[in-house]
């Protein structure tokens, strides 16, 4: 425009103005190519509740269902497996869930010491809250298990070391900080278990 | 034969006329000075670029066969995965393709490490080569892109356990990171919208803008001219004796280099394309299944010196950081006016608060991340009066010692099951690795350099 004469004010602000307005185009330009990569509506449908039956699972097993893409686990605890739970309080990092939960509901009846609605079925999802590597299942006793002598069974994410006892809660200085989250689920009988809804309809 | 000369001659002042073909050619090449003294050590920018070109040739032919395709197909194998076994099996000499791309991947990385080792022996990122430097350590960052989405692509049990541990680093971001993390996935899990991303970024993003920032990186080099072992400053000589012409003096000590490097990576790609599984890892010629995680998941090794620093950082290890940028601001608060004596006061809180209150999780990611980006300031961190290894002192030698056995012992542990014992070494290394670099402006201020010779010695 003008290269050593005195700059003109009204072109400066002409040139303000345009500026801002192409700003705003291009961003608003943008906002379609930016919410393209949200979850589409057929990756949304797919969070059906999904149903389990778990006639034959028998004490000290454990089955996985995919519920929402995620691996459930349920898990059937023995008598000696559910005592273990209540000694190891101190070691954990948050013993009595307390902190955030995860994004789903966990259904309303929950018993805070063993994590469940029935004492003995433990349905948690099986992604490490830190990364969301999916863990292993050690049940094995003591040294045996090879992760330290006091260990009373539980789960180890290999990914990054976090450990969790049988009720999917995490021990203290370890990668995760928040216990395996538990989806909604509802018992429709004795055998049959609905994952991703809460509800009465037992 | 003189009729033809004179027919080539006059086509090229036709095109000259239209585009400076000639100016860049003698610019780029004929009369692009170079330090004569350089060693065995320059080959492997060169070696860089052949390895692009080759991912590049390479990537376009397997593209032509690959589905970017989570779906089970009728034989309940994912169609992506399934179509990297037809390039394997069924497209005529497809194997041979696809080992050259995924050995070409490692290897590239190979070269580019010792690329850099170069820069960090002789002192390359110095000014005036500070954008040199910069460019590199972005094309460093988009390397690290296009080889993690070209991982997921084959859709086995890593490139799905991978992913899905890369994507949740976003969502250990305060506030915003799990709606950020869905947003990059496309999906609350990984899935077919991820895989889509992954084949858009590797094949067309990615390599797009690397290209373009490797032009620019040599085109600044241009303009800076090469760094030589000795580090001097050779543009500065008067005489004209210490610059040879690019072309043909490099270019073909570059030939024969190029042909010495491509016997081992031809052994490589013909006799052990999976190099004991370092370079395709034996679980990714499983399916990907999101139920099931196999036992023991390591990242590729060259991404394992930064995996271990993520890990490093457990709730107990937070600490040193703390402590770390505590120190610093004390020493900021005690030499600074008092004006910045507040703000300084004011962001040391605000870094307390939130090591106190953020999970370590998010400050493993922080300091991943950090472990690369620390990479762009070590121009400005040098302060040693010399630039190369042959004249400066105990201290910057023992340093970058140091620094090359912590990226090596991280990288080896970062491919082993974490254990507490190993943990602690990974912190040890990650401890040093950073020391490297933050206490570098106070060793190479303390350290006694050998005075710099007037002109390099050959």
């Amino acid at each position: 425009m003008c290269s050593d004469n005195k700059v003109v004010f009204g072109r400066r602000r002409l040139v303000i103005a345009t500026t801002v307005a192409g700003g705003v185009g291009v961003i608003a330009g943008a906002v379609p190519f930016v919410a393209s990569m949200l979850p589409s509506g057929r990756a949304m449908a797919n969070t059906a509740p999904v149903e389990a039956d778990i006639g034959l699972l028998t004490p000290g097993r454990m089955m996985t269902v995919e519920w929402h893409g995620k691996p459930v686990w349920i898990v059937y605890r023995t008598r000696e497996m559910l005592d273990s739970l209540a000694g190891l309080n101190d070691r954990l990092a948050d013993p009595y869930s307390k902190r955030r939960q995860s994004e789903f509901a966990a259904p309303a009846d929950i018993r805070p010491e063993t994590r469940s609605i029935r004492p003995e079925l433990l349905v948690v999802i099986g992604l490490c809250p830190h990364l969301g590597c999916s863990p292993i299942s050690v049940f094995s006793k003591g040294a045996a298990s090879g992760i330290d002598p006091g260990w009373q069974g539980g789960f180890l994410c290999a990914c990054h070391g976090s450990t969790f006892d049988l009720a999917g809660r995490v021990f203290k200085n370890k990668l995760a900080s928040d216990n395996l989250p538990i989806p909604p689920h509802v018992y429709l009988s004795d055998t049959r278990i609905l994952i991703g809804e809460n509800g009465k309809r037992a | 034969m003189g009729k033809l000369n004179s027919t080539l001659r006059r086509l090229l002042e036709w095109v000259d006329a239209r585009f400076p073909l000639s100016a860049l050619w003698r610019r780029h090449f004929s009369e692009y000075y170079v330090p004569r003294n350089l060693n065995f050590w320059y080959i492997f920018g060169a070696l860089a670029l052949l390895m692009l070109v080759l991912q590049v040739v390479t990537g376009i032919f397997l593209a032509m066969h690959y589905k970017p395709d989570a779906s089970i197909n009728a034989s309940g194998v994912p169609v992506a995965f399934a179509s990297v076994e037809v390039i394997m099996r069924d497209v005529p000499w497809g194997w041979l393709i696809r080992y050259l791309h995924s050995t070409g991947a490692s290897v590239f990385f190979v070269v580019v490490y010792l690329h850099v080792f170069c820069s960090l022996l002789y002192g390359s990122y110095r000014k005036p080569r500070e954008l040199v430097w910069l460019l590199g350590v972005l094309i460093f960052m988009c390397l690290m892109a296009v080889a993690f989405s070209g991982y997921v692509l084959s859709w086995g049990q890593m490139s799905y356990w991978g992913a899905q541990v890369i994507m949740n680093l976003f969502s250990t971001i305060p506030v915003v990171g799990p709606d950020l993390a869905i947003w990059l996935r496309g999906d609350s899990v990984v899935g077919d919208a991820t895989l889509g991303r992954c084949f858009a970024m590797h094949v067309i993003a990615v390599p797009l803008v690397l290209i373009g920032l490797v032009m620019l990186h040599v085109v600044a080099l241009r303009q800076v001219g090469a760094n030589n072992p000795d580090g001097v400053e050779f543009r500065k000589m008067k005489d004209g004796n210490t610059g040879i012409p690019f072309h043909p003096y490099y270019t073909v000590k570059l030939i024969l280099g190029l042909a010495l490097f491509l016997l081992p990576f031809s052994a490589i790609v013909f006799f052990m394309p999976e190099f004991g599984g370092y370079f395709l890892e034996y679980n990714n010629f499983i399916p990907a299944d999101p139920l099931h995680m196999p036992e023991f998941v390591a990242p590729m090794w060259y991404f394992s010196p930064f995996y271990s620093i993520l890990r490093a950082v457990t709730p107990d290890f937070v600490i040193v950081p703390g402590l770390a940028v505590t120190v610093f601001f004390f020493w900021v608060i005690a030499i600074s006016r008092s004006s910045i004596k507040f703000f300084a006061a004011l962001l040391w809180l605000l870094a307390m608060l939130g090591f106190y209150f953020i999970d370590a999780g998010f400050w493993g990611s922080v300091a991943m991340v950090g472990s690369v980006l620390v990479w762009g300031g070590l121009p400005w961190l040098d302060h040693s009066p010399v630039r190369s290894i042959r004249y400066k002192g105990f201290y910057a030698k023992l340093a970058l010692a140091f620094f090359v056995a912590s990226f090596l012992v991280l990288g080896y542990l970062g491919m082993q099951p974490p254990t507490c014992l190993l943990t602690l070494i990974s912190q040890a290394g990650t401890v040093v690795y950073f020391a490297f670099f933050l206490l570098m402006p106070v060793y190479t201020r303390m350290d006694k350099c050998k005075t710099e010779p007037e002109r390099q010695v050959a």
